[in-house]
């Protein structure tokens, strides 16, 4: 996955089932990134600053909605998060480790 | 350069350090035990919370943990000093290491009258001992009986991106070469556990995968708090990790592509060959000594926001793909991958980086903790004190 980064770009999206890419630099609000996906490159105005190592949503995600990175299962969505904006803790919970929570015999 | 320089054990182990290792059984024997280390230079102590008022599995626990850590190849020589009355018992603890085939000697405090006759004849046992293994030479030994761990600590997003993916190119070079790779955090797989549990030789070992995070998961939450917070911890927020299931779907690559063919205890021995998981905390101190205490000879330690760490008796490799970090910390990080991120470094590059480093350290070279005296030690404690 990490093998194939060319040299300049801003984000990585580590899997095509992904609804967010990771900064790998410093970005503002207002700047136009560019991220591909298998192959094909795609644009996004950032609505945020997304600071390094942080994530950004590159489509829209409704509220209680699962959000996946390398393909997998990361958390839920508690608000809905348009796309160019910053998803971290503000707008995603965990679903495992939940011990402030009741369990309900399901994990995802 | 498929062989190292190393020492072999009369167990026919290998080691790739020869310690000399003070072993207190008891908190209350720990200063002499570090004041006998300071009057021997190169050997190291042990100080830890532990040995008394504990019972049962958790008694067990810490004895398997100080067992271990002697039986350590690494370790040529082992002064134990227990304080006399405590629940830790130092005889039994004194011939499970020499059944390891290593000289060991015990002293006690209360025996010896107080802690300036112990400390004075606690270093003239050490001194005697450290001239025994002194004399132990270094041969050529194959590169498939080295054991490593595989851990990550004070991880941002570029260690799921990069340094551990990196790091796993490494662990397949190794198993490809007939050794052993061994990954623990229990609780940093929470979410991740059904990848690894689909590369489990066989459905037993799966079962075990799964009961062991299931278990840890149960503990957790009869904490009544959410996870978040304590792991992630707020360094990892920090570092843009959101979710616990993010930070372990960004772990679990450290362990390379192998099948997994165990699951082992905390401190536990590795069975066989292969890559194993071992059940312990993520915890970077708790993890690396239950692992040196289950017999492995190094540990490479990735780290996105840079920690300082190293372990007793094994060396301690450190590697990141932060940049940044890197410049600001490089007397602690060994190995620097963070190329990946600019482009410029490709996966099989940084895996190439760390092979070479884990053979040259495994071969003599210092780590960065090692030249700054880094011998942290903790066990993990699964019981109250009484």
């Amino acid at each position: 996955m990490a093998g194939a980064i060319q040299a300049g770009v801003d984000v990585l999206v580590m899997d095509p089932k992904d609804q967010v890419a990771t900064a790998i630099r410093d970005l503002k609000a207002g700047q136009t990134i560019s991220y591909s996906i298998r192959g094909q490159v795609y644009q996004l105005v950032l609505k945020e600053d997304i600071p390094f190592g942080h994530k950004v949503a590159i489509h829209d995600i409704a509220s209680g909605e699962k959000v996946y990175k390398y393909g997998e299962v990361i958390g839920r969505t508690t608000a809905c998060i348009p796309a160019g904006h910053h998803v971290h803790v503000q707008n995603v919970e965990g679903i495992r480790g939940r011990g402030d929570q009741a369990r309900t015999g399901q994990n995802q | 350069m498929n062989t190292i320089q190393g020492y072999r054990r009369a167990n026919g182990q290998i080691g790739i350090r020869n310690h000399l290792l003070i072993i207190p059984t008891v908190i209350c024997a720990n200063q002499v035990s570090s004041r006998i280390s300071q009057l021997v230079p190169d050997s190291v102590a042990i100080p830890h919370q532990h040995g008394c008022s504990q019972i049962g599995a958790d008694k067990d626990r810490t004895f398997n943990v100080l067992a271990g850590t002697g039986k350590n190849p690494n370790v040529g020589a082992v002064l134990i000093i227990s304080l006399g009355c405590e629940v830790m018992n130092p005889y039994e603890l004194a011939d499970a290491i020499k059944a390891a085939g290593k000289p060991v000697e015990v002293l006690d405090i209360q025996s010896c009258g107080g802690s300036i006759r112990t400390i004075q004849e606690g270093a003239e046992i050490a001194r005697r001992l450290k001239r025994e293994i002194d004399s132990m030479e270094k041969t050529e030994i194959p590169l498939r009986e080295l054991t490593i761990g595989v851990k990550c600590g004070g991880s941002d997003a570029t260690s799921g991106l990069a340094s551990n993916p990196a790091l796993g190119h490494a662990a397949d070079s190794l198993i490809r070469e007939g050794g052993s790779v061994v990954i623990g955090e229990t609780t940093e797989i929470i979410g991740a556990e059904h990848v690894l549990a689909s590369r489990c030789v066989t459905p037993d070992v799966s079962r075990r995968l799964y009961h062991i995070v299931n278990r840890f998961e149960r503990e957790i939450e009869r904490m009544g708090a959410d996870m978040r917070g304590g792991n992630p911890s707020p360094g990892n927020i920090a570092g843009g990790l959101t979710t616990i299931e993010e930070k372990s779907l960004g772990c679990i690559s450290k362990c390379g592509t192998a099948p997994i063919q165990g699951v082992v205890e905390y401190a536990e021995t590795l069975p066989g060959k292969g890559l194993y998981f071992m059940d312990s905390p993520g915890n970077d101190i708790e993890c690396v000594s239950g692992m040196a205490a289950a017999g492995v000879h190094l540990v490479c330690f990735t780290t996105g926001r840079g920690t300082p760490t190293g372990s007793a008796v094994v060396p301690v490799i450190k590697i990141t793909a932060n940049k940044r970090m890197y410049e600001r910390m490089s007397d602690n990080i060994d190995v620097d991958v963070s190329g990946m991120l600019d482009g410029v470094m490709g996966l099989e590059q940084a895996g190439t980086v760390i092979w070479d480093e884990i053979r040259e350290v495994a071969g003599g070279k210092l780590t960065k903790a090692e030249i700054l005296g880094h011998t942290e030690f903790s066990i993990n404690r699964i019981g109250p004190s009484l």
